[in-house]
């Protein structure tokens, strides 16, 4: 959904239309995005119109990746230093 | 320049070892077992760090590539169930800039033998965004990232 709209605003039912997920569904992820500030919208006549948020989405990624790069590398390295462990009383494969 | 801003974000890592719990538990909670995967990228020599694994106690870890900003990670555990869960909140420095802080939620459960491990972060970013050196690092933990997903192990 992000990604459609990276590419231009887009209304509700147009967003809806290539996923497989309910109006319902596709309104509540939107409250989601609207609510971390990633995703702007606005209502002319019956048409939601949504737009994203381009410096709240460069920020907010950029954040979400390194800090999660940081923990998936520890945890990478957690995964090493259990596996060295000699086995006691743990299966073994 | 003052370009104040906030953005909050939630993320999580689950990830399983071939561990009981209690191994795993014990990675986080002895000071020398944590030393041994807690640390920076190889690059960047030896951390700096002490720890108080106690609930009020404190952690702190300090690391960077030669030359670079150095990397402050300070964190106080507030909730601590021997095997289960850890819970600890902790803000990062670039130099002597904070750049976050966070809540964090580790969740140990048991899996056939192994542990399944379940890392909630819950972060406020603060203003320093545009810094280079802070966009720098994004990009190269997007290649990490990319990298470690390419391991054949996950």
């Amino acid at each position: 959904m992000v990604e459609r709209l990276a590419r231009g605003p887009a209304s509700v039912s147009e967003l809806a239309q290539p996923l497989a997920m309910s109006l319902s569904a596709v309104v509540q992820h939107l409250a989601i995005l609207e609510a971390s500030g990633l995703v702007r919208s606005e209502k002319i006549g019956r048409v939601r119109t949504c737009r994203i948020e381009p410096a709240a989405l460069n920020m907010a990624e950029e954040w979400i990746a390194q800090r999660r790069a940081d923990w998936e590398r520890r945890f990478d390295q957690l995964g090493d230093y259990l596996a060295s462990l000699p086995e006691v009383s743990t299966r073994q494969e | 320049m003052s370009n104040r801003s906030v953005t909050h974000s939630t993320f999580v890592i689950e990830r399983r070892f071939d561990a009981s719990p209690a191994r795993v538990f014990n990675a986080f909670a002895d000071p020398q077992a944590k030393a041994r995967w807690f640390s920076g990228p190889p690059e960047w020599g030896p951390d700096i760090s002490e720890m108080d694994f106690r609930v009020g106690g404190r952690e702190t870890n300090r690391g960077g590539a030669p030359g670079g900003p150095v990397h402050s990670f300070d964190a106080t555990y507030q909730d601590i169930v021997p095997n289960e869960r850890i819970v600890f909140t902790y803000d990062m420095h670039l130099d002597d800039v904070r750049i976050s802080v966070s809540l964090t939620t580790i969740e140990l459960t048991p899996d056939a033998g192994g542990t399944r491990l379940k890392f909630t972060e819950q972060g406020a970013f603060l203003d320093a965004f545009d810094k280079p050196a802070l966009r720098e690092e994004g990009t190269k933990g997007l290649l990490d990232a990319l990298e470690a997903s390419l391991k054949p192990d996950h």
